[in-house]
């Protein structure tokens, strides 16, 4: 999907971006973190997550411009926010959102019937090269 | 600062076929929406759509445009427009 192999000597913020993408099983780019969305659209992301009880990763990209530009130079996909399922983008707020009405979204992110708010096991989100990636299990 | 109408024009001119309507949201000329479709849209998955209708802007998406928020549809016989 991406050149990243080749280019972690030269280009640490891709390689650490695509390390991300592949270690979490949901993984979320955003303005801002889960609690503090910085934008709307990152927001309408979150809430339709949250509303899933879906557990995901998340990464700001406001801290470092350059993230944003290895993510899209990596997704071939312009704007923020993007969702990762299984490595791949799934889309941004417009597809997430039309995904979670249809319920595509519980079926895509595994979580479909399973409706129970109980505790999600806790994890450990290895933080990428100073990526400060959030683990938001539970 | 882009105008609805530009956008309209240009992403109608960009994919083959296409019929878009581009609402300006905030009046701002910043955040816009685009209802899109196209016969061409047959058979791809909506990353793939999307895609497309960002490829228009190219680098203006995410700079002065700002958000371009997206809905595609496949065009079937003739004009159809965009569901809800």
């Amino acid at each position: 999907m991406s050149p990243s192999e080749t280019a972690q000597p030269e280009n640490p913020i891709r390689a650490a971006i695509q390390g991300a993408i592949d270690e979490h099983p949901t993984i979320l780019f955003m303005k801002g973190s889960p609690e503090q969305p910085a934008c709307g659209f990152s927001a309408r992301t979150v809430a339709a997550l949250q509303a899933l009880d879906a557990p995901f990763a998340a990464v700001d990209v406001l801290p470092d411009p350059r993230i944003r530009q290895e993510l899209s130079a990596i997704s071939s996909w312009p704007t923020i926010p993007q969702l990762f399922v299984g490595g791949e983008l799934v889309g941004g707020c417009d597809i997430v959102m039309e995904m979670y009405e249809s319920g595509e979204l519980a079926q895509t992110l595994g979580v479909e019937g399973e409706a129970a708010p109980g505790q999600a096991p806790a994890g450990q989100a290895p933080a990428g090269a100073g990526l400060d990636i959030e683990n938001r299990l539970g | 600062m882009p105008r609805a109408e530009e956008l309209q024009q240009r992403i109608e001119q960009g994919i083959p076929g296409s019929q878009a309507q581009v609402t300006d949201l905030t009046g701002g000329g910043d955040h816009f929406e685009a209802r899109v479709s196209a016969p061409g849209f047959e058979g791809l998955s909506r990353i793939q759509q999307h895609r497309l209708v960002y490829d228009v802007f190219g680098d203006e998406v995410g700079a002065a445009i700002h958000a371009l928020s997206i809905k595609t549809a496949v065009a079937q016989t003739g004009d159809q427009p965009v569901p809800n």
